[in-house]
Parts: structure tokens; sequence; C-alpha cells
């Protein structure tokens, strides 16, 4: 039945476009960073910091129009409003960090506290700290940096990317970047049914971007 | 050939997510070299955007830099625009839903990706060059512009699904009353269609029947048809890509806004023809299912003209979900 199967490329053809969700959309913005947990005395975690450094074009464009006392420096005064916008539009997509202690959600606290930025060769660096609601001890703690909608383009540092100050001992850190597709595809290995089988309908296709840190207490 | 086959290929990743996750929930699996392939699309749009910024600095003390930076746009918007937010959506349901040609999908797509191009320039020719504003009144900006587009969008399918569905519904009727006397034959029809298109109510009225499926000529010649197609180009080209904005801004903070206005044409370019590539495999496969409607009177036409109110009813569908910020929303200040 050719009508038939000229109806079938058109209904693919419909659900390539019906797939600009989201969940497709392209980096326009890439994020070198750092992370550092927080303990406190008793073993807790109690905040997460991170630094992010900006692609040089990005830099150059969000500090467009920008108010500065010396030409061509921009002091932390500077870029003081320009943070404030910053951590009050990171709000809204949950400063893409996603706390899982234990096999649970866990929300942050807002505001971020201490948030500042600052310009130092062509880099516009953010810094902030996320509070946790209350201290948590957990065996557990999986930390997910990721923007769903692939908008921002997250990416750990070389040295050194992730760093715990004062916890227990015994807990480990491990941290993950995401797979690099890229290299998988030219190495000629397309991504394995078991890649496409985590992906459940309940997560999102940016997810498999996401930057890992484990942390276990054991 | 390579070029075809590149497109061919990017549109068929853009395949993979759609499956993966048609309307932010849907089925899990897909084609996994595909998978790796929209990975790859990634990671390369990515390594060429990082590429335009050290090209961009270049510039600055060797001129030929500025011409490796048209080369990479050029790649980079064919790349880019496998995303969302370059009317492929708009574009490819407008053309079916209009039953428009392919050369006039072609000029479609490019006139888009042009006013894309223009308008990108113009907000930060008048933002930054003129008024030294700040990025967060350019993403403002943006953010008007692009609602204002979206009106528009939803605006163009509801006439579109008017003409289309009042058609539809029409031909419903007719058809079954054809189909109560079809033991009358394949004359009597024929009869009955161009009875019916003397007293043409409007444009669409003769093009519901199988004898006049086609454009007419003249209506796409027609100052009319152009005037339509001209509202989709704006309505989808109003809306400036955020990549070009932020390239635009850094060169001109390089002092080579000019390079920026270059690059951004290639960028457009680019686009074109991923835009025109995918509205194409749209109106390819629309056509064949016409040719083969057509060659059945009845249902065949019917199965058409429903195909055609879909698509005019998706065109008006996006425009709500871009609206209401589900299907795509960016903004500059992403962060």
């Amino acid at each position: 039945m050719q009508l038939t199967a000229a109806l079938r490329i058109l209904l693919v053809v419909t659900a390539v476009l019906a797939g600009a969700a989201p969940a497709r959309a392209h980096p326009h913005i890439w994020v070198t960073m750092k992370t550092t947990l927080i303990y406190a005395p008793d073993g807790s975690i109690t905040g997460i910091h991170h630094d992010w450094a900006f692609d040089d074009m990005y830099s150059v464009f969000a500090t467009q129009g920008l108010a500065q006392k010396t030409k061509g420096v921009f002091t932390r005064d500077d870029l003081a409003p320009l943070a404030k916008v910053n951590v009050d539009t990171l709000k809204g997509s949950d400063y893409f960090t996603f706390v899982t202690a234990d096999g649970k959600k866990i929300q942050l606290a807002d505001p971020p506290q201490d948030y500042w930025l600052d310009y130092t060769g062509n880099t516009l660096t953010l810094h902030f700290t996320l509070p946790f609601k209350q201290p948590l001890k957990a065996k557990d703690l999986l930390i997910e940096i990721y923007d769903p909608t692939i908008y921002v383009d997250f990416e750990f540092a070389d040295q050194n990317p992730v760093s715990l100050t004062g916890a227990p001992a015994q807990c480990k850190m491990k941290f993950q970047r995401p797979p690099d597709l890229s290299l998988m595809y030219k190495q000629g290995k397309p991504l394995g049914e078991q890649f496409f089988n985590s992906l459940t309908p309940a997560q999102n296709w940016g997810e498999q971007f996401a930057n890992k840190i484990m942390v276990g207490c054991g | 050939m390579a070029l075809a086959a590149t497109i061919l290929l990017l549109a068929a990743s853009a395949l993979t997510p759609a499956w993966a996750d048609p309307f932010g929930g849907g089925a899990a699996s897909g084609p996994p070299q595909l998978g790796g392939f929209a990975g790859w699309i990634l990671a390369e749009q990515s390594m060429f955007y990082q590429m335009m910024s050290g090209t961009i600095r270049d510039a600055k003390s060797n001129g030929s830099a500025a011409y490796t930076l048209l080369g990479i746009s050029f790649v980079y918007g064919i790349f880019h625009a496998a995303g969302p937010g370059h009317g492929k959506a708009v574009i490819s349901s407008y053309m079916v839903a209009n039953n428009e040609t392919w050369r006039r999908g072609v000029i479609l797509s490019f006139a888009s990706a042009v006013l894309q191009s223009l308008t990108a320039i113009v907000i930060v020719a008048v933002a930054a060059v003129l008024l030294n504003a700040t990025a967060k009144m350019m993403d403002t900006t943006v953010q008007i512009i692009e609602t204002v587009s979206y009106v528009f969008i939803i605006l163009i399918g509801a006439r579109l699904l008017w003409v289309k569905g009042r058609a539809f519904v029409k031909l419903l009727r007719s058809e079954t009353h054809v189909h109560d006397h079809h033991h009358h034959g394949h004359d009597h029809h024929h009869a009955h269609a161009h009875a019916h298109s003397e007293h043409t109510h409007g444009e669409d009225e003769a093009s519901a029947w199988g004898h006049a499926h086609a454009p007419e000529p003249q209506d796409l010649a027609g100052p009319k048809g152009w005037q339509r197609g001209m509202a989709a180009v704006i309505s989808v080209g109003l809306r400036p890509c955020s990549g070009a904005i932020i390239v635009l801004v850094f060169a001109l903070a390089q002092g080579l806004f000019w390079v920026g206005v270059a690059s951004t044409f290639m960028m457009g370019l680019g686009t074109a023809i991923t835009v025109t590539a995918i509205a194409t495999l749209a109106v390819g496969a629309s056509g064949l299912a016409g040719k083969i409607a057509r060659a059945k009177p009845g249902r065949g036409m019917l199965v058409l003209r429903g195909l055609e109110t879909a698509a005019a009813a998706l065109v008006m569908l996006f425009g709500f979900l871009l609206l209401t910020g589900y299907m795509y929303s960016e903004q500059l200040m992403g962060i």
C-alpha cells in the first residue's frame, strides 16, 4: 500500500519536527566547572560550592554594556548586578544541580550564598554556594550537574574538578564525566542498547550529559 | 554529492532524540547508531563554536582568518540548525498544509534564514553598537520579538486551519454523497467535481477536488501566494538565533563587527540548507502521498485533505507550544 508508505514517511517527518522539544536544544553556553563539597565537623554535608567558568564568547556577551569603573577591567563590584541576575535566573533551573541521597532526591535551599563573578583573562567565572536545607549524612550521595535542555554545556575542569573539604576520612569520592559521544562515534562504537535502556521515560535526554559526583561514606 | 549525503544524514540524526523523547517523556529507545551520530553532531557543534571565537580573535591581526571564520560559520550553521528554533517545524508543516512546491519551500527556508540573520544584526547594531545596552536588555528585546513571532505563527496556523478544515469538511460531506451513489462510477464523480468548481467560493475550493490538486501556477506566481509566504517567513524569521547574537557581540568587542555580520549571514546560509532539507523531506512525502491519492479519487483525496488539515492544526499547535514555552524556550541569560 503505497499511500500508507507515504503517510508513514510523513508521520516520521512530523515526529522529527515535534521532536523540537526542549530535549533537542543545543548548547549556546559552555561552562567549565570545579565543585567543592563542604562538610561540617560532625561529618554531614552542608553545601555545594561551584566555580563555573564561561566560554570566552559568552563571557564577552554577558558583560556587554555593563558599567566599569576602570575601562577594560571588571571588578567584583562592577559584576555584582550581573551575578544577581545569574543566581536569580538559575533558580528556575534548580541551579542545574541535582542531588540524590541514598536514593532520595534532595531539594537544596535558596538563595545561594556568597555568590560573585570575576573576570580574569578572557574568562568570566561565577562562584556560588548552594546550601542544603539541613546538614545531611548519607551513605551514598550522588550529585549530578547538567542542563536538561542542553542549552548550557557543563564540563568538569581537566585538573582536580571535584574536592571535598572537611569530609570524614571514610568518605570516598568518585566523579564521572559525561560520555564523549563524538569520540565513541569516531571509534565506531555506537551507543549500545544498554545506554538507551538506561533512558527511562521519566528521564530527559539532557541527563546523558550529566557530570556526576558520587560520595560513599559506608 | 557529499553535501547532499551530509544533509540527508543530518535530517536522519534529527530523528533520534525525537524517538527518544518526542514531547518530553516518550518512548525509551532509538536506533543506536543514530544516537551516536546525534551526539557526534552536538560535539562537532561545540568544536566549531569554540573554533569561531579563536578565529575571530585571530582576525584582528590576520585578515585571512576572516575567511576561515566564514567557512566555520557556514558549517556551524548546518549543524546548529539540526537543533530547535530555526523554524524547521513551522516551515515544514506550513508547506505540507499549504501544498507548497519544493521550489517555494527552498525560497521560504532561505528567506526566513536571511531574515533571522538580519534580526540578530539589527538587534546587536541598535542595542549594543548605538545604545551600549546590556546583555540583559538584549535578552528582553529578543523575548518580546519571540512572543510576537509566536503569536504570528498561531495566527497563520489558525488561518490555514480555517481554510483547509473547511475544504476537508466540504469534501467529507460530498464524499459521503458520492459514496451513496458509488455504483454510478467514475464519470459521475468527475461531473460532480466540475460542477462544484464552477462556483468557486475560495482559493481552496477548486483544489479540494482532484483535478486541481497541484497548486495553480497563477496561485504561486500571484501576489497573494507570495504575501502568504511572506507571512510565514516573517513569523519564523523574526526570532533571532541566540548564537548569532553572542557571536555578533563578541565580534563587536574585538572591533570586528563587520566580520561578525558576515559570519552571521554564513551561519544563516548553513541553517537554511538544513531547514530546506527537512522541509523538502516533508513536502516530498506529502507530494508522494498526493500523487498516489490522485490516482484513486475519493478516499485518497479525503486522506490528503485530512493531512493538510492536520498539518495546519500542527502549525497552530507549534505556535501555542512555543508561546507557552513548552516546546522551546531559549533565554540568552540562560545562566
